[in-house]
């Protein structure tokens, strides 16, 4: 097991290496000088340009200048951006926010995702089963940006249970309205998967056997239908989980979360190569860690997968 | 003196049936309308009797038992009659009340030992959670008694593991240890050991009676094998099409069958005292020894020759290490043109891996397959395009190896395309042809393997091997999920189309009956070895190795005389 995560974590190493390097190139080969773009409509003295060009090392070909940042990753010292804020501490604002954001969203889509996809489930064909999946089919049908307005207008602005936009005080509390948008989406797809796990495995030879053994029906639900019927649910939760770290740029946008996806939406207006990549990086690692969880859950909650 | 009191309490207890079913019917609710699939099954089961119902699938004997236990599925009730337990009519008794006698008052054990054990708990807990909810003492010791007493040896450690770490007998050991673990009056068997090995099958039923005899427990038993239920049970129920069309003492019943479907299934049953099916032996095989000059002939005639075969897996046992598994260990054997040959052994005797490595699915670690006079393993490209037209298999599950979204039409016709043979006229000709040799109608074309029953799918699965006029036929257990009596017709079938297209078959079979049927030469293999071979009735008749005589003896039915197929 101890030899499995050791050799999971090694593989970041190349994904690492491969995505940053990609994603440098394409900022790089974004069209468009961001040093005159800084200035807008007034033209520098070319001397200052050539400062800025050298002190972002924009002045170097691809390979010097993605040399560099490796070696300034590496030194921890990731530099600072066009604005002159160094990039860690901006690291250090943005991914707290999202991950509150990504957790609490995960944590709603999840609960209720569950909760109603096992009562489908083990109504189906009723009329809780029907409602609830068209229900969820005008929920992934409909866009998040309509979602949002809709929900910041309503929920925020009219009946005020909650703050319409975040700014600068984001906390689990003044996230919610921004969580639950963003876990809508994928809570309609949790409950439709959980519904088909848990029909599936009520079929299963081994939930007849348990019935007949004298198991009372909560016991049979608990105990055999609802743990078998998890196992795909988590493998989707846990890539989703790396999915919302990302950040959602249309949700952050419309609640003003100073989040990543907000961040990174500007960096890459700016054509800030260091920022896009510093955040990158960062999300390469929450993927990874988050794919490898999903993987050891997943042993934990079926036995027969064993690693090596 | 006190003999004769326990004799007085068993008359007394005996006076009424532990389980009595009168005139019960079963309708199912489906998309298509209304479905009896029972329409009227009686039988009465007395303390400490042992009951079968034998009959085909689809002839509601499992429907049945199932509602004896108050499991019929969701869109299945009972609408009519009545079923007693102990007096008591559970027919519609309240889930509540199921609850209460499932487990204590009926115990089950399942068809398949695969499928019955949730994977994810440890087998220690499954027992533990049956003694738990019916009120019995479930420490560690109390479940490794109960497996213990299902013959599971090591059980505090086996009661640790997972079911994928259990073998499918050991499988069946658990399961039979949860379905007596709180000593039932009543125990349903449904096919219990039909996905087992026949050495497994009997060690298990001879405990399991073994275990039903100490306690007491009526046993109600579904089978499909005559042979099974004969030396199984006190009486034997025959269902057919959802009515019990004959019922009697065990033997009685066998030696002297009165409905005429009951005299059909006595008849089909494949038993050790069958013979080869007529036709191939009697007639092709001597015909081609007269035509061909003995002593070059020899050589030329051998279809198939394998030669020191040897399959080596490698087992990983972690930490980067591994061991060497021979599979296929040093065998060697040859196939006349036209003849059939069985290779028969338990599971995990190698025998498939042979059929696979004849098939060149998989390469020989070591040893040689000469077909025709070629090595296999030197083909390549369009050489082994060749072969495999020549060399074709037949798949045990009739339901897996063909695609549920490809029309019967398309089934067949796919090899013909694919080894660009004719125009599409020409091509649906031969799917016509195909279709009349396996007896299929032509109606059949357009329908979809869910549509047909797991005899007529096994048809289309032989049409579609007969496409290419292969010259050598692998049957990988072709028979083996099959009803007696369908199993009997596809078998017929076999043989027919031998003789007439002088086809050579490789039967790869766990089933000694069906190899009496329609083998002339047989090869027992055993751990990966070549223990016996030699002609069918020299081996049945005068088995060398003890091995084989295991295997002859676990035969169900083997000790009866069943005076239809001895005639």
């Amino acid at each position: 097991m101890t030899r499995y995560i050791i050799r999971r974590l090694l593989q970041v190493i190349p994904v690492f290496l491969g995505t940053t390097l990609l994603v440098y190139y394409m900022v790089f080969a974004l069209p468009g000088d961001p040093i005159a773009a800084l200035f807008g409509d007034r033209q520098p003295p070319q001397s200052v340009i050539d400062a800025l060009r050298n002190q972002y090392n924009l002045d170097q070909p691809f390979w010097v200048q993605y040399g560099l940042f490796l070696k300034n990753l590496f030194t921890f010292n990731l530099g600072v951006d066009f604005t002159q804020q160094p990039i860690a501490a901006t690291l250090a604002r943005i991914f707290p926010v999202t991950a509150m954001l990504a957790v609490e969203a995960l944590i709603i889509q999840a609960v209720f995702g569950v909760l109603f996809g096992v009562f489908a489930g083990l109504r189906k064909g009723k009329l809780f089963d029907s409602t609830v999946l068209v229900a969820s089919l005008v929920v992934i049908a409909v866009p998040t940006f309509v979602l949002g307005f809709v929900f910041q207008l309503v929920f925020g602005v009219q009946l005020g249970w909650a703050r319409p936009t975040v700014g600068a005080s984001a906390n689990w509390g003044n996230l919610i309205l921004p969580a639950v948008v963003l876990g809508l989406v994928s809570f309609a797809y949790v409950l439709r998967l959980t519904r088909t796990s848990v029909i599936e495995n009520m079929n299963a030879d081994y939930v007849r056997t348990a019935t007949a053994k004298g198991l009372s029906r909560p016991r049979v639900v608990l105990a055999h239908i609802l743990r078998n019927s998890m196992i795909p649910v988590v493998t989707y939760l846990g890539a989703n989980l790396g999915g919302l770290m990302g950040g959602a740029i249309v949700t952050e946008g419309i609640f003003n979360v100073p989040g990543v996806g907000n961040k990174l939406y500007q960096a890459v207006q700016r054509g800030e190569g260091p920022t896009v990549v510093a955040i990158v990086s960062v999300l390469v690692l929450v993927f990874v860690v988050a794919n490898l969880l999903v993987d050891l859950l997943y042993a934990w909650l079926d036995p027969r997968i064993r690693y090596e | 003196m006190t003999t004769a009191t326990v004799k007085i309490e068993e008359t007394a207890i005996q006076d009424r049936p532990i389980l009595e079913i009168k005139d019960l019917a079963i309708t199912f609710t489906t998309g298509a309308g209304e479905f009896k699939a029972v329409k009227n099954a009686h039988l009465s089961i007395m303390p400490g009797e042992t009951v079968a119902i034998v009959g085909e699938s689809g002839s509601g004997k499992s429907t049945t038992a199932l509602a004896a236990i108050g499991l019929l599925p969701g869109n299945g009730r009972v609408t009519g009659g009545q079923i007693l337990l102990d007096g008591e009519d559970i027919a519609h008794a309240s889930e509540r009340r199921m609850i209460e006698l499932r487990g204590s008052h009926i115990g089950m054990v399942p068809q398949d030992p695969m499928s019955n054990l949730n994977p994810v708990w440890k087998i220690g807990y499954q027992v533990r959670e049956t003694l738990k909810a019916n009120g019995r003492p479930d420490g560690p010791d109390d479940v490794a008694r109960v497996l213990a007493e299902a013959g599971l040896p090591d059980a505090h450690r086996r009661a640790r593991q997972y079911p994928h770490e259990f073998s499918g007998g050991m499988r069946q050991r658990a399961l039979i240890a949860i379905g007596l673990s709180c000593a039932p009056k009543l125990l349903i068997a449904d096919e219990p050991t039909s996905a087992l090995d026949v050495t497994v099958q009997r060690r298990i039923l001879d405990h399991l009676e073994k275990m039903t005899t100490e306690l007491g427990t009526s046993v109600l038993l579904i089978t499909h094998d005559l042979g099974l239920a004969a030396e199984r049970a006190d009486k034997v129920v025959v269902m057919y099409q959802g009515n019990v069309v004959e019922a009697g003492p065990s033997l009685e019943l066998l030696r002297n069958p009165q409905h005429p479907y009951t005299k059909r299934l006595v008849e089909s049953a494949p038993s050790l005292a069958s013979r080869r099916i007529q036709s191939a032996k009697e007639q092709g095989v001597e015909a081609a020894d007269l035509l061909v000059p003995a002593a070059a002939g020899r050589a030329r005639d051998e279809v198939l020759q394998v030669r020191n075969l040897r399959k080596v897996y490698k087992l990983r046992q972690g930490m980067g290490q591994s061991t060497d598994f021979a599979a296929v260990d040093d065998v060697s054997f040859s196939v006349k043109r036209g003849t059939t040959t069985a290779i028969v052994g338990e599971s995990g005797s190698g025998k498939s891996t042979v059929a696979k490595m004849v098939l060149r699915l998989e390469s020989p670690t070591e040893g040689q397959i000469i077909f025709d006079g070629v090595d296999t393993a030197g083909l390549k490209g369009k050489e082994l395009f060749t072969f495999r037209r020549r060399v074709q298999p037949i798949f045990q599950d009739p339901y897996g190896s063909l695609d549920p979204m490809y029309n019967i039409y398309r089934t067949i016709e796919e090899p013909l395309r694919i080894h660009k043979i004719g125009d599409a006229a020409s091509r649906e000709k031969k799917v016509r042809e195909l279709l009349d040799q396996v007896a299929l109608p032509q109606g059949t074309m357009q329908r979809y393997p869910n549509e047909l029953s797991g005899g007529q799918r096994q048809r289309v699965a032989i049409a579609r091997a007969l496409a290419l006029d292969p010259e050598v036929i692998i049957c990988d257990e072709a028979v083996s999920a099959l009803d007696v009596l369908v199993q009997a017709q596809v078998l017929n079938l076999l043989t027919e189309l031998q003789s007439e297209l002088g086809l050579t078959y490789l039967f790869i079979t766990h089933d000694l009956a069906v190899v009496r049927q329609i083998a002339d030469h047989v090869c027992v293999m055993e751990k990966g070895k070549l223990v016996e071979t030699g002609t069918t009735d020299d081996v049945f008749d005068a088995p060398q190795q003890d091995y084989t005589r295991a295997l002859l003896n676990a035969i169900p039915g083997a000790s009866l005389l069943l005076p239809p197929a001895v005639a």
